[in-house]
């Protein structure tokens, strides 16, 4: 009988709870109440142990103190907004770049290759520049400037080249007789794109859209620089409310945090299937 | 059903050479018509000009009375099988069959009892709720020609329809290709590399080399009096010796067209078993028993040669020194430049 191999197993449990560490971290101290007890704790490897007095006070805090509400809606809208018409968009771009043979083709696919390298601190001033003098039609009439509003959360990220490209990648490899047939059956490309291909595209959609969304949930830098206030601010900004007090509240940092984790963990279950396939073919097909 | 009609037709990508080098031929309504030949020899593209779904450079194609050059492919009045069925995989055998009828907005009615049918013919209709990953390759491919059925089309394009088949269910779609032609009575335009396929199921084959069609015509036709050399070799299995006229004993055939005969092309059924002095003296190098024939695989001095024999045994041996000769009528004269001159 073939030995049990138990070092990679260790090797897996040791990687997972590095991993896993400061999610414990953060899970545990949320539920510690005492703020001292919690500073004590960090020291040593009781931080990771749900021992002391634990209660839902955190939770309390945030929920007095902050308008977590607020916030977690209004990063569900822009977070989901900018996901969904990013899918739209993306997909679409990258379905014309595949199949269509147009003049300039080429060079378009290599200027948003290129943009996957620009990091967006880079373009982060002259974007704000930007969008600060942008028109946008509000309450009957054109007003000047996209600061403090949803919009200017979710348009500027809607068009991401990462995501074109992944999607790129995946529409190439579609077998064509797929589409050819469909074409035979009387289909346009719109028609094609919609009942045939994006059907078939479930694991790039649920990659496009767990990273898309990770991206933006996390988001500060962004709405640091074009949100004031509370009315449209999303959960990265609302948190930084604990951080301009003193005594730094840490348990009610984590219970914001904790809060604020798991509509990503919620997302990451939903798309795990497709998102997973998707990793595993693109590692196999080569 | 519709006469389809190819005029000088031409394809060239970009500014490259002609891939289909100026075509014309005709094909007649009802007709079954393969188009056979090597691997790039331009008869996929050739058909996909006719779908629609490749441009044509240059030339005319009417299908039926309608100047089919540009229209769209769903305007042509055709239907396609592919080679890899292309069935959609996240539809159900049903939906797969709705697809083209739901956009060409057919009543409701209309399109199930049409699919119903289809699904009759092909034996399939316990299979209309299953999704395609779940049917054998069989059961795709008669998704996929129940797909084409469907439309009514008045020609129906098959590219290589057979070979993702293994051999015994390819011969038994063989059959029932020929059964549902015969049923339909529509045109059907036929893609193969494999000669058996061509042989018994086109009412005409046409066969292509380099993007021409080097032959069209009755498949018996063609195999007794193939055109060049090409063809002679293309069509049969084994395929046709090849025997450089000079070396020939003249006693083997009569100088007809002796100045410019070059080759002497003999089919292995038309060889056979010489009284020693006359024919072709040879050497047995393999022989293959086939049950109901035997192949034996000779030498000419450097030239290889086979002939096929009556019968599962024979008393030949590897190594045996023999002589042979052609039957009346199985010696094929062809030019220096591969031109079929005369049959004796």
């Amino acid at each position: 009988m073939k030995r049990p191999q138990i070092a990679p197993y260790l090797l897996h449990a040791l990687l997972v709870l590095f991993f896993l560490f400061p999610l414990l971290f953060m899970g545990v101290s949320a539920f510690k109440g005492d703020e001292m007890q919690l500073l004590r704790d960090m020291g040593t490897l009781r931080a990771f142990l749900p021992v002391g007095e634990l209660s839902l006070q955190n939770f309390r805090d945030v929920a007095d103190r902050t308008r977590f509400d607020l916030a977690f809606w209004n990063s569900v809208g822009v977070v989901g907004l900018t996901v969904l018409l990013g899918l739209l968009v993306n997909s679409m771009l990258a379905y014309a770049l595949a199949r269509f043979r147009f003049p300039g083709r080429r060079w378009v696919l290599g200027a948003i290759v290129a943009l996957i390298v620009i990091p967006f601190e880079a373009i982060a001033v002259p974007l704000l520049l930007l969008v600060n003098q942008l028109p946008w039609f509000s309450e009957g009439q054109w007003v000047q400037g996209w600061l403090d509003s949803y919009h200017v959360q979710v348009l500027p990220f809607v068009a991401n080249a990462f995501s074109v490209y992944l999607f790129y990648q995946f529409f190439v490899a579609l077998p064509k007789d797929l589409e050819e047939a469909a074409q035979m059956d009387g289909a346009g490309p719109w028609r094609i794109y919609w009942s045939i291909v994006l059907p078939l595209s479930k694991p790039v959609i649920a990659t496009v859209a767990v990273l898309q969304f990770l991206a933006r949930w996390g988001d500060l830098l962004w709405p640091v620089m074009v949100v004031r206030g509370d009315e449209h601010a999303t959960l990265p900004l609302a948190m930084q409310t604990f951080f301009g007090q003193f005594p730094r509240q840490w348990g009610d940092v984590m219970a914001f945090a904790l809060l604020a984790t798991l509509p990503t963990l919620l997302v990451f279950l939903v798309f795990q299937r497709w998102f997973v396939r998707s990793v595993i073919s693109s590692a196999i097909k080569g | 059903m519709a006469r389809v009609t190819l005029e000088a037709l031409r394809k060239r990508y970009d500014s490259g050479p002609d891939i289909i080098r100026g075509i014309d031929l005709s094909i007649e309504d009802g007709e079954f018509m393969v188009f056979v030949g090597p691997s790039g020899c331009g008869k996929s593209t050739l058909l996909r000009m006719i779908a629609g779904l490749e441009e044509i450079s240059q030339g005319r194609l009417l299908i039926g009375d309608t100047d089919a050059t540009h229209l769209p492919p769903a305007e042509r009045g055709v239907a396609m099988v592919f080679q890899s069925y292309a069935l959609y995989p996240h539809m159900s055998v049903g939906d797969n069959m709705r697809f083209g009828l739901r956009i060409a907005k057919l009543a409701r009615a209309e399109i199930e009892s049409r699919v119903g049918r289809a699904a009759e013919i092909l034996q399939i209709s316990h299979l209309l709720d299953q999704l395609p990953r779940q049917l054998s390759g069989g059961q795709r491919q008669r998704v996929a020609i129940g797909r084409a059925i469907v439309r009514k089309p008045a020609v129906f394009l098959f590219d290589e329809p057979l070979s993702n088949l293994d051999a015994n269910l390819r011969v038994q779609m063989r059959i029932e290709l020929t059964r549902l032609h015969r049923e339909l009575g529509t045109t059907m335009i036929y893609v193969t590399h494999d000669q058996t396929e061509a042989m018994t199921m086109g009412d005409r084959i046409a066969v292509f080399n380099g993007g021409h069609v080097e032959q069209v015509g009755p498949p018996m036709a063609l195999y007794e009096t193939p055109a060049n050399t090409f063809v002679g070799q293309f069509l049969g299995s084994p395929r046709m010796n090849l025997i450089p006229a000079g070396g020939a004993s003249p006693s083997v055939w009569q100088p007809e067209h002796a100045a410019q005969t070059a080759l002497l092309g003999v089919r292995p059924e038309s060889l056979g078993l010489a009284a020693p002095g006359q024919g072709w003296p040879v050497r047995v190098d393999v022989i293959e028993h086939l049950g109901d024939t035997t192949l034996v695989y000779l030498s000419a001095g450097d030239l290889p040669l086979c002939m096929r024999l009556p019968g599962g045994r024979c008393d030949l041996q590897p190594g045996q020194q023999l002589h042979i000769a052609p039957h009346a009528g199985g010696l094929h004269q062809f030019d220096a430049s591969g031109r079929r001159l005369s049959t004796q």
